[in-house]
């Protein structure tokens, strides 16, 4: 895909000694991306980062939603920047983009408004006695990830090709809005063309296709979805992604938000259910990947581990077109070896309507 | 003789010579290209009476020929005050008095990055549009005609986004004038104009609006593209709203016409500085006032002409030309 | 197949869609009477409108969308107009308003 800006759209990312900040839901959606990160980061790559059992939400969901107060969120980023602050670390790194938007919009207000800054110091000591600095490096996951895309490459044991043709696989990337939307100079590339995920793609041989919806939000919203009644036009959303990137047969979507990733995944189900429609190849849905996911493959880990078959929309046809060799029988063993259950038949898994709900446990 | 410097060698730079001699001033023009002319020099023809811009530079040119003007070329000035230029290459003329005809500065298109100028084929600007009116050849990058264009309105104009709060006046009319002539050229091409307001000021340009609407069949819609992006067959999607009905609205079209705005220069506010001069918010040069002494600085002993004070048209800066050399006879005597 | 309760439905998009819209029946008008491309969004006959002041009829709005190929219910609003003729009298762009309605019904008396 075209673009020509990227490279003026840059932003520090520290090399090393990380503090880690969870995201709420991915841990459920997605459970293997954030080990499949804290691996890669110390495992793969050698890394310092330290995985903070003391530290919470953002509350950004809650603020969102209207139920948290900004004075509220504040004080909760400003106890995670404490704990950083206690661990010794002063790069903060977030898994969550909802989390990313809610750190840069705080830091920015705290230099805009120094008066809220200060508000905020003191209601963090009356409420826990505890004191924090300001991060130095400020970065979501996916920067991490497009910063080491390079080393990553070295050690590749697979790449982002077709195996059979040889041919580069067609990637859609998509960008949760609160990366770079909100201040587009906290985004790698901006955000029009941002290139956080793209980066990576082209590290690892994959190809991005540009399509007309690319910058479209994906319908997420919080206080949106979350009610039920109001999730028609959440999921029409991502319909109209959808609809705009299926001609170009993407083999995959990545995208680098926990609320996208989810919403693109588990929405194709819906959508198949409801309407009987599908967009990926031979009436499947698209496959959808996070970054930690697709960087793993490449790396060469096994797609159950890192939790490849909690998705909604299979991704066999994709580990099939990459060669990667994985068990089928073990999909559904946990960990230890246990069966952990095993989802009923689903249209947007090429499942007919007719025997969908057939449930197996 | 009392001798005046003209910095800037367009055609407020030419007609303010021009009326400064014509009264008896020893005058030189300083330009730091090689050619006068300045930005009009690209342009194919003048709204609203279509009249070839060479009409109006090469006759200005000829006049400074005949006239006895002092032409340097080549010469870019990096400060002066009312007895000085001082130039690139450390030589200082002396005079007493100057008159600033620097005009505007093209906004980048690039700059508003969601209209992918720059980055998709077929994304141009109204002056690329002149450029290829003036070679005479108007077409798609794999050479076809296009069947459906859109022209977009206050590029880097009236938009806080780029810190260019003002209109830049001028472009309201080019798009309807281009937008005529692009259907001249492609009779079956269906021509949308997306603005915000539609600005027409002067003599003509409301009845060649409403010529363009009701004789050529152009379509304006009333709302500012929020993005353009690739199709699958190499076109460009349009969103927009359509405020008039309030619905957004998508199009696909062959080529996306971006009407950029004028800029000030980005040395206006050195000059200021160093020559006691102020800058209007928008970074042009502010007149001492703006009715009885417009074209004056509130510095004795230096004036301006042209689109160095605001965006202006060709006959306004024409005028200002006029004006200057009237204001310099009353400074000097 | 099982039914599940969603309690939702999918939107349908609102968007205009140039692209999609046939756009054949609003050539014809616009060739019959270009004087409506000249129409300048004053709304002046909506103001005026003996029918759009009790009704949500908008004469501006439904022949903007009109042309923009949205047919619609157009028939059905324009059976609003009352013919009084005021908004051709107030017209700053000289469009024989009662002309329109009258074509646009007659063109799209199908939709």
């Amino acid at each position: 895909m075209k673009r020509a800006t990227w490279s003026e759209y840059q932003k520090d990312i520290a090399d090393d000694k990380y503090y880690y900040a969870r995201s709420c839901i991915r841990q459920n959606f997605f459970p293997g991306s954030e080990k499949a990160f804290l691996d890669i980061l110390s495992k793969d790559l050698g890394k310092d980062i330290f995985d903070d059992p003391a530290h919470s939400s953002c509350t950004g969901i809650g603020y969102h939603s209207d139920i948290v107060p900004l004075e509220t969120i504040m004080t909760v980023v400003a106890r995670q920047f404490a704990m950083m602050t206690e661990s010794g670390y002063e790069n903060f790194v977030t898994s969550c983009i909802t989390s990313f938007g809610i750190y840069t919009e705080i830091l920015a207000t705290w230099e805009e408004f120094p008066e809220t800054e200060e508000r905020t110091r003191e209601n963090l000591y009356k409420t826990t006695g505890r004191e924090f600095r300001k991060p130095k490096c400020l970065a979501h996951t996916s920067d991490i990830i497009f910063h080491f895309r390079e080393d990553i490459a070295r050690l590749a044991k697979r790449r982002l090709v077709n195996s059979g043709t040889e041919e580069p696989l067609k990637v859609v990337e998509h960008i949760g809005c609160h990366y770079a939307k909100l201040f587009p100079k906290s985004g790698i590339g901006g955000s029009e063309f941002p290139y956080v995920l793209a980066g990576m793609v082209d590290a690892w041989g994959g190809e991005c296709v540009d399509y007309p919806e690319r910058r479209h939000c994906c319908g997420f919203g919080f206080r949106n979805y979350l009610v039920q009644a109001n999730r028609g036009y959440s999921v029409a959303n991502s319909q109209k992604k959808l609809e705009s990137m299926a001609p170009y047969h993407p083999d995959f979507i990545v995208a680098n938000c926990p609320g996208c990733t989810m919403f693109l995944d588990k929405w194709q189900y819906t959508i198949a259910e409801m309407d009987g429609r599908t967009y990926g190849g031979n009436g499947h849905g698209i496959p959808v990947l996070t970054y930690e996911e697709m960087a793993g493959l490449v790396l060469g880990y096994d797609p159950w581990e890192l939790g490849m078959q909690m998705h909604q929309v299979d991704v066999e046809p994709l580990l099939d077109k990459m060669g990667v060799d994985y068990d089928p029988a073990a999909k559904y063993l946990g960990r230890n070896g246990k069966f952990i259950g095993k989802p009923s038949a689903a249209v947007v898994n090429g499942c007919s309507q007719d025997f969908i709900y057939d449930i197996k446990l | 003789m009392k001798h005046v410097v003209v910095i800037g060698g367009g055609i407020a730079g030419m007609q303010s010579a021009l009326s400064l001699k014509k009264r008896g001033f020893d005058v030189t023009v300083v330009e730091k290209s090689n050619r006068l002319g300045g930005k009009l020099l690209n342009w194919h023809c003048l709204f609203p009476s279509f009249t070839p811009a060479t009409e109006v530079t090469d006759t200005l040119k000829q006049r400074i020929a005949d006239s006895g003007v002092e032409v340097r070329l080549n010469a870019e000035v990096v400060e002066f005050d009312r007895h000085h230029v001082v130039l690139a290459d450390g030589e200082r003329i002396e005079c007493d008095a100057v008159v600033l005809c620097s005009g505007f500065t093209l906004f980048d298109a690039r700059i508003k990055e969601e209209y992918g100028y720059g980055i998709y084929d077929n994304v141009y600007t109204s002056v690329d549009i002149e450029a290829m009116l003036n070679k005479g050849r108007v077409e798609l990058k794999n050479g076809g005609r296009p069947r459906r264009i859109a022209f977009l309105h206050c590029v880097g104009s009236r938009d806080e986004k780029v810190c260019q709060r003002h209109c830049s006046k001028v472009c309201c009319v080019t798009g309807v004038k281009q937008a005529i002539e692009m259907k001249q050229l492609f009779p079956e091409a269906d021509v949308f104009n997306f603005y915000m307001d539609i600005r027409m000021f002067g003599p003509g340009y409301e009845e060649m609006y409403r010529e363009a609407q009701q004789k050529y069949n152009i379509h304006f819609v009333r709302g500012r593209i929020s993005e353009a992006a690739p199709t699958i067959d190499g076109r460009l999607q349009l969103k927009a709203e359509d405020t008039l009905t309030g619905r957004p609205l998508k199009i696909s079209v062959d080529m996306l016409v971006l009407l950029v705005g004028m800029r000030s220069n980005d040395d206006n506010a050195r000059f200021a500085e160093h020559s006691g001069l102020q800058c209007a918010p928008s970074g042009f040069m502010a007149p001492a006032d703006m009715f009885l002494s417009n074209v004056a600085s509130g510095v004795g002993g230096i004036f301006y002409a042209g689109a160095v004070t605001a965006p202006k048209s060709v006959g306004e800066v024409l005028n200002d030309g006029a004006a200057v050399a009237e204001a310099v006879t009353g400074y000097l005597g | 197949m099982a039914a599940i309760d969603w309690g939702f439905s999918i939107n349908r998009p609102r968007t205009i869609d140039i692209d999609n819209n046939n756009l054949r029946k609003s050539d014809e008008i616009l060739r019959e009477m270009p004087e409506l491309q000249c129409c300048i969004g004053c709304g002046a006959c909506t103001a005026s409108c003996t029918a759009g002041n009790l009704t949500e009829f908008n004469f501006r709005k439904v022949h903007t969308l009109v042309r923009r190929g949205e047919y619609q219910g157009a028939y059905e609003e324009m059976n609003k107009c009352m013919l009084c003729g005021k908004c051709r009298l107030l017209c700053p762009r000289g469009i024989n308003t009662r002309g329109v309605v009258m074509l646009i019904k007659r063109k799209l008396g199908d939709f």
